[in-house]
């Protein structure tokens, strides 16, 4: 363990980056509103590091990951640079983004069961992504999918293998998913909530197992939650999103024990943990901004209890006080 | 103030040609626990516990298989010759918030006549109603001149939840059920409604009994607190006592399963391993034996019995029977 968190913190500048997001932003257009969900998100991932977005709902952690994978529907307007294991996604056609979506970067989901399909059996679909994308026979593609199996700890792998998404307990689904999302060796684990819907006790066994697995495959992995606590049982990083941009981005423990944007800081105070009875809790108030018109200045100054008349001003661009920390926002000092 | 005793739920699965029985969900099997005037009783336990099938029972949204409920002395659903309380005025008594802040409110109606809707069918006149239909939403910290005519949709998800729980308050119940009532809101929502229940229940004097998975929620707002397993109470007591000293190796799993918070102190192993079993078949003897590290012989054979360890707090655990044949029995008692 101790090892995740001695890694250096910053490996960008060394490593090639295995994720360099520039300036992302998603547009939602209809026919009589649009929807900024992603306002200019810039984002890198060293190979084998571990990055948590975290946000509240409408916050656009969740588009800007599926952005990453091409994965958002046609009414979507994406600008931007991204860059994922040296290629341009947005450059990408059909053809390529099928190669690309699961030997280069796979997903797992908050619901396993409907991101499993429902009438094949959990060996079938392991197997059809092994031999659609290295061209082995399906037995061999069996094989694999029983490795994969017992890699991510399913008890009586073998039997598994022939059981129905529908037979399975939602811990055993979820695991399920993961093996089908490390069938093909992805450089790149996108995870969207993925332990969201488990309860605790199986919460704890599925973050272990990916950690785990992230270490021993040497795997990228971008986690979206918005758990603080499951931030800090995974995360060597933590991005911080608020309407559609990052407010605050450094390595988690920094973070944890001291965040320098206010929203953070108010997330932090308005999560319950152990200790807090009898006190009254610290609530940010007020609720996030609608996205519909491109906010021109500090999202966050509508609630922030330090907002002052110059965060009106324009958008903050980031500071960082210290290297490898930054924060939007006026009142942090910039040492760069 | 609301006792139940030996309360089960079994619901059958149907199949077959005949439709025949072919097994049994013994969702709530023999719950007993009081509920006492003016406390937060906390119920926690993971999904298939059967802690919303004892809220259901608890409003009387189903009606047990078997077991007694008794509200202020007075036996539930009996009429009042037999000295028991009809239906329709113990649901004036308690009322409930459920999780889904959306699908529990009517989409048709604004929110004034949502709330309004109970007092009326309880005979009282509609502007009188709608009069303090509007108090409660100032109460809940909306204002009636704006919210008042809204619609469901045109609010958010934590305004939506003050609407539902300013709706049960309509009635002035003396009991409020909160079946996950934050369990769907982003995290700074969650605080301002914690707050405002906290606000509520000393402004109008309310005992509440509170569902949720969440255990850091539980002990912030509980006095007491209900551990479930597979359709049994295994342990409750005061929240100190179950945070502090938890008794059950399942309270100190579910316990220990609580991700830290602290990138420096992280869990290598989980606590536990599987998932819970299907409450079709539960184990026999002890429900928790086929994940807790203890299990024993005796375990299997036998049904842990309630061990009192003092102070109110109790486990069902061999562990905690002093002379129950578990070689480890009566390490915990008091």
């Amino acid at each position: 363990m101790s090892e995740v968190l001695e890694r250096p913190m910053t490996p960008i500048a060394t490593a090639k980056p295995l994720v360099k997001v520039r300036d992302l932003s998603v547009r939602f257009v209809s026919r009589d509103s649009t929807m900024h969900a992603v306002n200019g998100v810039d984002l890198d991932l060293a190979a084998g590091e571990v990055l948590c977005i975290l946000g509240e709902s409408g916050s656009g952690k969740s588009v800007t990951l599926r952005a990453l994978m091409k994965l958002l529907p046609k009414t979507a307007r994406v600008l931007g640079q991204i860059e994922v294991a040296g290629r341009d996604v947005q450059a990408m056609n059909e053809r390529q983004l099928q190669d690309f979506r699961g030997s280069d970067v796979a997903m797992i989901f908050q619901e396993p069961m409907t991101a499993l399909d429902p009438v094949f059996t959990i060996g079938q679909q392991i197997a059809e992504t092994v031999v659609r994308h290295e061209g082995v026979s399906r037995a061999a593609g069996m094989a694999r999918a029983l490795e994969l199996l017992e890699l991510v700890q399913i008890p009586s792998a073998k039997r598994r293998l022939a059981a129905y998404p529908h037979e399975l307990s939602g811990g055993l689904r979820q695991r399920a998913m993961i093996a089908v999302a490390l069938a093909c060796k992805p450089k790149l684990l996108l995870a969207d909530e993925p332990t969201t819907a488990l309860d605790a006790t199986v919460q704890i066994q599925v973050l272990l197992l990916l950690r785990k697995l992230q270490e021993q495959l040497g795997m990228g992995v971008i986690f979206v939650t918005h758990d603080l606590g499951v931030a800090g049982e995974i995360a060597d990083r933590v991005a911080v999103m608020y309407a559609g941009r990052v407010v605050e981005e450094g390595p988690v423990g920094a973070m944890m024990r001291g965040p320098l944007h206010p929203y953070p800081r108010g997330l932090l105070g308005a999560t319950v943990h152990g200790g807090m009875r009898g006190q009254r809790l610290t609530t940010i108030p007020g609720a996030p901004p609608s996205l519909e018109t491109l906010p021109t200045a500090c999202s966050f100054a509508p609630r922030c209890a330090e907002a002052e008349p110059a965060c009106l001003a324009g958008v903050p661009a980031p500071r960082s006080p210290v290297p490898g920390r930054s924060a939007r926002c006026i009142r942090v000092a910039d040492a760069s | 103030m609301l006792l139940l005793s030996g309360l089960k739920k079994h619901f059958p699965i149907r199949g077959g040609l005949f439709g025949a029985t072919v097994a049994t969900v013994r969702a709530v099997d023999g719950v007993s626990f009081a509920v006492r005037k003016g406390e937060t009783l906390g119920i926690v336990g993971e999904s298939g516990c059967g802690k919303s099938t004892t809220a259901r029972l608890l409003m009387r949204l189903m009606d047990p298989d078997a077991g007694r409920m008794v509200f202020d002395g007075e036996g539930v659903g009996q009429d009042a010759q037999t000295g028991g309380i009809t239906l329709k005025e113990y649901r004036r008594q308690v009322q409930m918030v459920f999780q889904d802040s959306y699908a529990s409110l009517n989409p048709r109606l604004p929110i004034e006549e949502s709330i309004a809707f109970a007092p009326k069918v309880h005979g009282v006149a509609p502007s009188e109603a709608r009069a303090r239909a509007h108090e409660l939403l100032a109460a809940v910290g909306l204002a009636p001149a704006t919210f008042a005519r809204r619609y469901p949709h045109e609010l958010s998800g934590g305004q939506r939840q003050r609407v539902n729980i300013a709706r049960a308050l309509a009635l002035q119940p003396r009991l409020i059920l909160l079946d996950e009532p934050v369990s769907a809101l982003d995290k700074s929502v969650e605080a301002q409604v914690l707050n405002l229940l906290v606000d509520l229940k000393a402004k109008f004097g309310l005992t509440y009994v509170f569902i949720s998975h969440d255990l850091n929620v539980v002990q912030y707002i509980s006095d007491r607190v209900l551990v479930m397993y597979l359709g049994q109470v295994v342990e409750q007591g005061p929240v100190e006592a179950i945070y502090e000293r938890p008794a059950h190796p399942y309270t100190r799993a579910l316990l220990a399963s609580r991700p830290s918070m602290d990138p420096e102190s992280r869990r290598t192993e989980p606590p536990l391993t599987g998932d819970p079993p299907n409450p079709i078949n539960p184990p026999s003897g002890c429900r928790f034996r086929t994940r807790c590290p203890f299990a024993e012989g005796i375990c299997a054979e036998r049904e842990p019995v309630h061990s009192d360890l003092g102070a109110g707090h109790e486990a069902a655990c061999h562990m905690a029977e002093p002379g129950s044949g578990h070689s480890q029995a009566g390490r915990l008692a008091a």
